[in-house]
């Protein structure tokens, strides 16, 4: 019972991987590869992680288990983090957003921080 | 038979990962796929802990997490043109 309902978790995990990469490589531009890459996996890899605690059994392998709460914590804590500064670093350094992109409030909001130099 | 077909999707994942580091148009995009491609390891060493039963191998997630994420913060500040104590 534990491991087919830790099986379930894990498919639903690794469907979200499958769509965070897909999205990854088929939108158009840095920001928006970013969020649908970055959201779909960090959430994914979560739901594995709760996947492999379930299946494994909390009481009998008491190692893994905790092993994977770490992991999932500190996952959860580092993989927006560093997306947030990734985003902040691209701006900076001139990537351009896609021409269709509609509005752009960073720059609304701090027009000194527009980028010196655009890259394509 | 699960166990395989999880590694073949998690291997997919990693190929997408890299064809975005190869044919990414700048550097932001293939430092982003870096990070991703840490994240989705986490994913590949926790189905190894899982079936082989060793612990140790989500050792190698947790540390490869950070060390992921170091690096990415890193190369973020690096694109920034500014140093880590700013």
């Amino acid at each position: 019972m534990n491991s087919v309902m830790g099986m379930i978790c894990v498919a639903i995990g690794l469907v979200f991987n499958v769509l965070g990469c897909i999205g990854m490589i088929r939108l158009p531009d840095m920001y928006n590869r970013l969020q649908a890459s970055t959201k779909c996996v960090t959430m994914g890899t979560s739901m594995v992680l709760i996947g492999v605690m379930i299946a494994s059994g909390f009481a009998h392998s008491a190692q893994l288990s905790v092993r994977c709460i770490i992991c999932m914590a500190f996952i959860l804590i580092a993989a927006p983090t560093a997306a947030h500064a990734l985003a902040h670093g691209a701006y900076s350094f001139g990537v351009r957003l896609w021409e269709k992109s509609i509005v752009n409030r960073y720059e609304e909001d701090f027009p000194q921080k527009a980028p010196k130099q655009e890259h394509e | 038979m699960f166990f395989i077909l999880a590694y073949v999707v998690l291997l997919a994942c990693c190929g997408m990962c890299l064809y975005r580091v190869g044919r990414g148009p700048t550097a932001p995009d293939r430092a982003m796929a870096i990070d991703i491609l840490g994240v989705v390891v986490v994913c590949f060493t926790a189905l190894l802990a899982l079936k082989t039963g060793e612990a140790f191998y989500m050792d190698i997630g947790i540390a490869w997490a950070i060390l992921s994420f170091i690096g990415t913060i890193a190369l973020a500040k690096h694109l920034e043109g500014r140093g880590f104590d700013e």
